[in-house]
């Protein structure tokens, strides 16, 4: 393996991961915006995934694309390549590479928390794993998903004057926000912001429920008093927003944990709700795996290395650049 | 205490001050006594004493936690409170007895008053670990006095006249005369006590403000109902002196007596209330501001300091002069009388060293005013500028419009090159938002100096970007930066220094604007910052 300008590469494959500029060949873990980028040559990812970057940038966003379902196996050159769930978001892969009885996995972003929109993490023994530290210090530990929605169901109970404005992220957050209040049982229909709707029905097509949601354009603002409104981050201090009736604002992210972080989002409900392991959750998944080594992408890898190697974990940090903290599309 | 922090946390994420009004006025009508009274104490910054110190928080901490994931976290998160209410294990569920619930707001904090030092250690590890990291943090901030949620004395005592029904100039009237947890205050904002008597405490006098002069003020400046001083660059302190004793209060209230024991000392009794400014005193002479500072902030100042550094005060205004209160004559005749009480009641040995009168400058319009801000430069180093006041304006507590203006004279800029970059606190946590800048000595760069200022937070983001993406190495918090990107820094003054390898210190130095533009090697050289320096006195 090679860190190079353009990304991670793999040489007996001949192919990058996630890389960050157009090159001939792609694994692509995710469909985020930081990992999935057009213009590659042959781009191999989950059907989901490839539905998901084909939503977003067109048919055409890749010369060729390879649909591996998890757990299907492909050649790559001199590799065996095959993918196994990760649990981030809906088609979120680990890349498994197995070259001359080695076999590497490059995790991608995954958590271990439940999540009803995608396959749970699989656990999968290996030589070296190759891990994420969005979230890697002992200050992050993330409440049950369920917890933090009935927290803020109460809130809005508490406040029916208020419009109930979220910030989600649209790929991923969104839908996993609308699948937790249909389990909590909030019995009106969510409202979206139109930029939030393609992704929500490509969601719906791989058979989730979503439960029962509305364009927020449908419906007369006055109506939407009492009433859950989702919006991407960037339309909860914009212009949009303010034809809403006296809203209040939350946003849905892991660095609402921060409690600066959520007043620059003018949040004045931070939840915090992660797509990201956790600080347990990476030590628990790397204990789980008992890897030969672990090599750290992206974040906070210093701690991560540091904590490893204390627990006798042969652990080394990769620092690539060009990866956001957080999905931020 | 739970109904306290969840006060605080709603305070710290509720934007507008409507909200928080309301949710201040739900808190006093709800909380019991004590515990109200200290929370107002702890919001207004009226708490006088620490709980517990900030070294203590950190030894109990790394005793808990690896010290290196502790300095990784506190340098993400930072700040201080919020890291260890994060970082604090929580003891297993079932260890735990039943009957540890929180104790009540006023018993923590007469707990903590009361306690030994090894009772406190005692005591905080015991609450931290009963706590919620909500409360942990509503606990550490309070305890270490560093609660910054938005509410200010002002709007606080705003709120206590809304609480009560009665006029917040009633409420400023007897602030500083009551202490936490101030039972008569409540009392009489409950409407079951008396107003508090305050006539015989020595007592803070809210100050008046200046604005920054504009344009269009400035044609409406002449000599006749204008009355020009310089700015100089002290910091306002108000002087109180009485029968029942004397204090010196910062501008914003605070009582800084002790760090001065030699001006109390040198300024007998003498039965006013004078607004002026402190500044290091040789011989009548003023020092630069860089002497203040090592006289500010000492709890108890060596007599060797100050007997090098010795202070005094220039008076500009009187509040006050025996039993006459002059707030509500104008500024002329306030001037007129101070003047006469100078001279009748202040002794020599006094005059020049401890106490000065402020001298007017005479002008007759915009022009002469211009020239007159001009000459500050080399009236003094300790000048900033002008101040301008209406002769018939009255002593208006606040920052009434268009009575005073302060007019400093222009910032010194130069073009220096971003060194080292490191994250910002507070409300810009985790940004790159304070920059060590360097000039040109031959082909080296050496530091001059650091600015957080001065910046929209547009122009953070892009900056905090530039150095994400040109760092060269990382020294825990601090990121050197490739030395590619120029900083117009403005300063009001350049200071020889002997902390700085440059050898030149700053004065208030700012970013004035971002060269996105222009090369580094064509920033500017030491030498032309040096030459800035005023001549010897």
């Amino acid at each position: 393996m090679q860190v190079r300008p353009e990304g991670l590469y793999c040489v007996p494959a001949d192919a990058y991961i996630d890389p960050l500029r157009p090159v001939e060949r792609a694994i692509i873990t995710h469909g985020h915006a930081d990992h999935a980028r057009p213009g590659h040559g042959q781009v191999y990812a989950t059907p989901a995934t490839l539905d998901i970057m084909a939503a977003r940038y067109g048919e055409g966003h890749a010369r060729e694309t390879h649909a591996l379902p998890y757990g299907e196996k492909t050649e790559l050159r001199e590799c065996t390549l095959w993918l196994a769930p990760a649990g981030h978001i809906l088609g979120s892969a680990q890349a498994v590479l197995e070259y001359g009885g080695t076999r590497l996995i490059a995790a991608g972003d995954y958590k271990r928390a439940t999540d009803a929109t995608c396959e749970p993490f699989q656990v999968v023994p290996c030589d070296v794993f190759i891990t994420e530290a969005t979230f890697a210090l002992p200050v992050f530990s993330h409440p049950p998903l369920a917890t933090a929605v009935q927290e803020y169901l109460d809130t809005v109970r508490q406040l029916p004057d208020r419009c109930h404005l979220m910030g989600v992220y649209a790929l991923g957050k969104c839908q996993r926000i609308l699948m937790a209040l249909k389990e909590a049982g909030y019995p009106h229909p969510v409202y979206l912001h139109g930029a939030l709707i393609a992704l929500c029905e490509l969601y719906e097509k791989h058979g989730l429920d979503l439960g029962e949601w509305a364009p927020v354009k449908d419906v007369p603002v006055e109506e939407l008093r009492g009433k859950i409104v989702l919006a991407p981050p960037s339309a909860l201090a914009d212009r949009w927003s303010r034809k809403l009736p006296d809203v209040m604002t939350a946003m849905a992210s892991g660095w609402m944990q921060i409690r600066a972080r959520a007043r620059q989002r003018r949040a004045e409900i931070p939840l915090v709700v992660s797509d990201h392991a956790d600080w347990g959750e990476l030590l628990q998944t790397i204990d789980d795996i008992q890897p030969g080594e672990v090599w750290v992408t992206h974040g906070r890898e210093e701690a991560l290395v540091h904590e490893l190697s204390k627990q006798g974990v042969r652990a080394k940090a990769l620092s690539l650049l060009g990866y956001e903290d957080e999905d931020a599309d | 205490m739970q109904r306290f922090a969840r006060l605080l946390d709603q305070l710290y994420f509720t934007s507008g001050t409507k909200a928080k009004t309301q949710l201040l006025l739900n808190y006093l009508r709800e909380a019991p006594d004590p515990d109200r009274g200290w929370a107002i104490a702890a919001l207004s910054g009226d708490l006088r004493f620490d709980l517990f110190k900030r070294p203590l928080i950190k030894e109990l901490i790394t005793e808990r936690v690896d010290p290196f994931l502790f300095d990784l976290s506190y340098d993400y998160v930072g700040e201080l409170s919020e890291t260890v209410a994060h970082l604090w294990p929580s003891p297993d569920a079932n260890s735990r007895p039943e009957d540890q619930k929180l104790p009540p707001l006023h018993e923590i904090v007469e707990g903590f008053r009361e306690s030994t030092r090894a009772q406190t250690r005692e005591r905080l590890s015991h609450l931290l670990d009963i706590m919620t990291p909500n409360q942990r943090w509503a606990l550490l901030k309070l305890g270490t006095r560093g609660l910054r949620i938005g509410i200010s004395e002002r709007f606080l005592k705003k709120v206590l006249a809304e609480f009560g029904g009665v006029p917040v100039e009633a409420v400023e009237r007897v602030w500083h005369g009551v202490e936490a947890p101030y039972p008569e205050l409540l009392a009489w904002l409950d409407g079951e006590g008396p107003e508090p008597d305050v006539s015989d405490q020595v007592v803070f006098h809210p100050v008046m403000l200046s604005h920054p002069l504009d344009d269009k003020a400035l044609e409406e400046i002449e000599g006749e109902s204008w009355q020009a001083e310089w700015k100089l660059d002290g910091i306002r302190v108000q002087w109180v002196s009485q029968d029942s004793g004397c204090a010196l209060f910062s501008r914003t209230g605070e009582d800084i007596s002790h760090s001065f024991p030699d001006l109390s000392e040198a300024l007998h009794p003498n039965d006013a209330v004078l607004d002026g400014e402190l500044l290091v005193m040789h011989e009548g002479e003023p020092g630069s501001f860089n002497e203040l500072q090592q006289r500010l902030n000492k709890k108890k100042p060596a007599r060797a300091l100050m007997r090098r550094l010795p202070v005094g005060i220039c008076i500009y205004d009187a509040l006050r002069l025996g039993s006459d209160d002059l707030t509500g004559l104008p500024l002329s005749v306030r001037r007129q009388r101070l003047s006469e009480w100078f001279k009748g009641n202040v002794e020599d040995s006094v005059q020049g060293h401890r106490l000065t009168l402020s001298p007017l400058l005479t002008f007759d319009d915009a022009a002469s005013l211009k020239a007159l801000r001009e000459q500050a430069p080399q009236a003094g180093p300790y000048i900033e500028g002008l101040m301008l006041k209406r002769k018939d304006s009255l002593y208006v507590p606040g920052r009434p419009k268009g009575q005073w203006y302060k007019w400093k004279r222009d910032p010194r800029l130069i073009d220096a090159v971003m060194m080292y970059a490191q994250r910002g606190h507070g409300k810009r946590s985790s940004y790159y938002s304070d920059y060590t800048f360097g000039l040109w000595q031959d082909d080296r760069l050496l530091p001059v100096g650091k600015a957080y200022s001065g910046f929209t937070d547009e122009e953070l983001k892009k900056l905090d970007r530039w150095v994400r993406n040109n760092s060269m190495g990382r020294f825990g918090p601090v990121r050197e930066v490739e030395k590619a990107l120029v900083l117009e820094v403005a300063f009001d003054a350049v200071q020889s220094s002997s902390r700085h390898k440059s050898g030149l210190a700053l004065r208030f130095p700012r970013i004035n604007r971002i060269r996105w533009d222009k090369p580094a090697d064509e920033a500017d050289q030491l030498s032309t910052l040096a030459a800035m320096l005023p001549a010897e006195t």
